[in-house]
């Protein structure tokens, strides 16, 4: 067979040769172009992903607040009780005083409806903060109502039909005319990230969900960190090669990829039912989040122990040292800037781990920050989850903002990573 | 109470340590032959005197409220305890624990006053007990382990023996997280399935599970068929499998045999970036973008979309899950013997014949094995679809239907009223079981396809 084809002259410059040349190198070409395209879709959807959340977040980073005089009149505060006052009249009478013309009640009610509901509320602070005022006048800040919010940020349409918006027009000729006089002002919200949830869009925040979030990532590195670096230390340095420890080595890998509900529902089994531990508390939060980075932890620690060369082991040991000294004065020490990367890399998945927190309750509704670990509370991802739920408008972007706050913190971590990675990390 | 036990516990084993440390400068400073280090006397006495107390104050913590609980009913008048029943019990409990803590609604009655300030008082003496015995126990370990410290004591190789324990113990702990998944999980199914029949959840085609918890609850009647979950579970996941597969599998290809340098150091990033989005980002993803999108597109040919359509679920997360399925073929890709891409090239194959004829089919395993990874990330994926696919369990295989998952089940089960003896509950424990055993048979698979192959070539 070889020899007939040995034998048999090719010739390399016909026709039928060079157009079989030319369908292998098309085909080049096309494995070459379905790489291309996939490359591309990848990174457009991953454009398209934070194109989106970006253009959509960006407006809740502003929020449209308006500047009234609030009269404090004694007649609805009590100078000797001002906790206890009438603010709601307060409210409704700063802003009559800037439109006399409207008189009848339906419409004094849409007129109300253009700030806050929890306004009231707000100027009771200021008020009961600084009781001085009762008599005179109140300059305060307050937001104006979601509906309000985006139209002036123009989410709501003025072109849109009357009917299908949530503000009539004539509330729009209000707004403008406040608009025109100063008192609207859009101002970087603060609130985002310093008050908590709300039912009220233009007045919920992260601050509860960022405490609670750091509480759970504390205990889980408090756990996690010390017990993985521990059993790394025992599998990778002093474990016999035996049956045992070829079943945690199994068992270690396996836990690596079993779903996160699954952690979900062996902290509300065991932790909430067993235990009788708080439904919300960050303390379950962060111990299931523990569980969960364990095995990443083992796992990196010990590609990093194994990083470490012999000879430093063995020049530790030819002078005397025990294996733990050796281990504890050398190796550890070596080993740790590895460990620390991973370990920020851990905990940087465990903070934008959503579904076990579900299950143990972190997405209730709570208005303040947790004041401790055994106190209900939510999680920067489940807050997401929470808005993303909420029917109104305005949460929309405060869900992408909420990301966006969320991806800022992932950044931030694996930067770090990075840099310690860099400066720290040595090759031999 | 605990928080200062705690750091009682602490601060007593800085003191055991500086006194053993003190012992051991003594025997040093006495001359003669020391076996070690007086940093070691000092911490083999400060490791006897915090692990027991520490150990000790946990597990009073976690007995102590069934103690005292068991006490509070034992103070109850008979006249209330007799022949009331586990679950009248368990109210009363709350009340107490309400009124003991201040938070009434209305007018208890007097004995369940009397019994919270018997809880007050039994908490507070539980507390102060707690300290009490824990010192008591932490002077006793010094005294004892003081006493053992002599010149010759070979502090050093006790302290670490007692570290090697510690280490062994931590090892466990993951051991005992895969006994707790299994045990919960079995625990609870095997409730489950004495309520309802095995047979009945694993082959009914209806699942209605939504039903009341509390008898004043208006719900349906209920069925535990749990096929329809398991197809919708596979439908999506074959979704997200049509695309991650290809886009990943065609992105290693490129990486590997095309792309020049500076290409891989752009793409790489993007793909751990992509890789590093939580997934909660992606459900909002799909509800905000990728639905609508579908929806109008459906719209332009005249198919009506279902606004939490299976295909948008399943695409959305095939897009999580592309990263994954092209860095593993990317190993699998590289680890095939430079010998054999040579030897292609060197006969006169182009670089695609090379990679389709030599090193695709090398890698095979390889790549099978990370797709089967794969499609078990897709089955326990959560986030993505309880925001994006939908509630009802229907029985189709349509991609523009609604469909519901295992893991969406499982969420919408235990969010909001749980309850320890509802069929509701449970079933969501049933899933989970199902959900662990069959991702743990596709890792198994997967990681067993991969090893087999890495043996050819080492």
């Amino acid at each position: 067979m070889t020899d007939s084809l040995l034998s048999t002259q090719v010739e390399w410059s016909s026709e039928a040769a060079a157009s079989r040349r030319r369908r292998r190198h098309a085909a080049d070409r096309r494995l070459q172009a379905y790489g291309i395209v996939a490359i591309s879709l990848a990174i457009g959807l991953l454009g398209l992903l934070i194109v989106s959340l970006v253009s959509t977040g960006y407006l809740a980073f502003v929020q449209t607040k308006v500047t009234l005089d609030f009269p404090i009149s004694e007649e609805w505060v009590d100078p000797a009780e001002p906790a206890e006052g009438n603010y709601r009249q307060v409210i409704r009478q700063a802003l009559l005083e800037q439109f006399p013309e409207v008189t009848s009640p339906p419409q004094q009610r849409k007129l109300g409806e253009i700030i806050t509901n929890n306004a009231q509320f707000m100027v009771r602070d200021a008020v009961v903060a600084n009781p001085s005022v009762i008599g005179g006048t109140l300059r305060l800040t307050v937001p104006v109502s979601d509906p309000f919010d985006q139209l002036n940020k123009g989410t709501i349409s003025r072109d849109v039909p009357e009917g299908q918006r949530r503000v009539t027009d004539e509330q729009i000729a209000w707004f403008d005319q406040l608009d025109a006089t100063g008192a609207v002002a859009t101002p970087f919200n603060w609130e985002l990230f310093f008050s908590a949830d709300s039912r009220f869009p233009e007045l919920a925040g992260l601050s509860g969900a960022i405490v609670g979030s750091f509480y759970a990532l504390l205990i889980c590195f408090v756990l996690s960190f010390p017990i993985g670096i521990a059993a790394a230390i025992y599998l990778e340095e002093f474990a016999p090669r035996n049956r045992w420890t070829d079943l945690i080595e199994v068992n270690i890998n396996n836990l690596a990829a079993v779903p996160s509900i699954v952690f979900g529902l062996l902290g509300l089994a065991v932790f909430l039912n067993f235990f009788g531990l708080p439904r919300s508390a960050p303390l379950v939060g962060g111990m299931v989040l523990a569980l969960m980075t364990l095995p990443t932890m083992i796992i990196v620690t010990r590609a990093s122990l194994k990083a470490v060369p012999p000879s430093i082991r063995e020049a530790a040991l030819g002078m005397g040292a025990s294996r733990h000294q050796m281990i504890m004065h050398h190796v550890l020490p070596l080993a740790l800037p590895g460990i620390l990367t991973g370990t920020i890399i851990g905990l940087a998945q465990a903070l934008g781990e959503t579904a076990p927190l579900l299950l143990i309750g972190m997405n209730a509704f709570i208005t303040s920050p947790p004041g401790g670990l055994l106190e209900a509370s939510t999680a920067l991802p489940t807050q997401i989850f929470i808005w993303a739920d909420s029917p109104e408008r305005g949460f929309v972007s405060r869900t992408s903002a909420a990301i966006l706050v969320l991806l800022g913190f992932l950044i931030l971590m694996n930067a770090i990573a990075v840099f310690l990675r860099q400066r720290l990390e040595r090759t031999w | 109470m605990l928080g200062y036990t705690l750091l009682l516990i602490v601060a007593f084993s800085l003191v055991a340590y500086w006194v053993g440390k003190a012992s051991g400068r003594r025997f040093a400073a006495a001359g003669g032959k020391v076996h070690s280090l007086p940093v070691y006397h000092g911490a083999f006495v400060a490791v006897w005197v915090g692990i027991p107390a520490f150990v000790l104050v946990l597990l009073w913590v976690a007995m102590q409220g069934t103690v005292i609980d068991s006490l509070v009913i034992a103070s109850l008048p008979d006249s209330m305890t007799e022949g009331a029943s586990e679950g009248q019990i368990q109210l009363w409990l709350s009340e107490i624990r309400n009124v003991a803590s201040g938070r009434l609604f209305s007018e208890p009655p007097p004995e369940i006053v009397a019994a919270a300030e018997h809880l007050t008082s039994w908490q507070r003496i539980a507390g102060i007990a707690m300290v009490v015995v824990a010192l008591a126990l932490m002077i006793i370990a010094l005294g004892v382990a003081r006493s053992r410290l002599a010149a010759r004591f070979r502090a050093r190789n006790r302290f670490e023996q007692v570290l090697t324990g510690l280490m062994v113990f931590c090892s466990l702990v993951a051991i005992l997280t895969t006994v707790g998944i299994i045990a919960s999980l079995l625990y609870e199914a095997w409730a489950f399935f004495q309520l309802v029949p095995i047979t009945e959840f694993l082959f009914g085609l209806r699942w209605e599970p939504q039903i009341a918890i509390r008898s004043d609850q208006v719900a349906g009647e209920g069925a535990f068929g749990a096929i329809p979950v398991f197809t919708g579970t596979i439908l999506i996941a074959t979704i997200a499998m049509v695309v991650a597969t290809p886009i990943g599998i065609f992105t290693a290809i490129y990486l590997v045999e095309y792309a020049s340098d500076r290409v891989r150091a752009v793409v790489k990033p993007v793909m751990e970036i992509l890789a590093g989005v939580p997934t909660v980002v992606f459900g909002f993803f799909a509800i905000l973008v990728v639905a609508p999108a579908i929806r109008s597109a459906g719209g332009l040919v005249g198919i009506g979309v279902s606004p939490n359509s299976a295909m948008a679920a399943g695409a959305v997360m095939g897009i999580m899950i592309i990263p994954f399925i092209s860095s593993l073929s990317d190993d699998a890709l590289k680890a095939v013997p430079r010998s054999m891409r040579d030897g292609s090239l060197a006969l006169g194959a182009t670089a695609g014949e090379t990679m389709v004829r030599v090193l695709l089919p090398a890698a095979l395993p390889g790549i099978v094995g990370g797709v089967l990874l794969g499609v078990s990330r897709a089955i326990g994926e959560t986030m993505i679809v309880v925001m994006a696919a939908g509630l009802i369990a229907s029985l189709t295989f349509n991609p523009i239907d609604s469909v519901t998952t295992v893991t969406v089940q499982i969420v919408t089960l235990l969010i909001g009223d749980t309850e320890f003896d509802s069929p509701k509950t449970l079933a969501a424990f049933a899933l989970g079981l199902v959900l662990f055993i069959s991702t743990l048979a596709l890792n198994v698979l997967a990681l067993r396809i991969v090893r087999k192959y890495r043996e050819q070539y080492e």
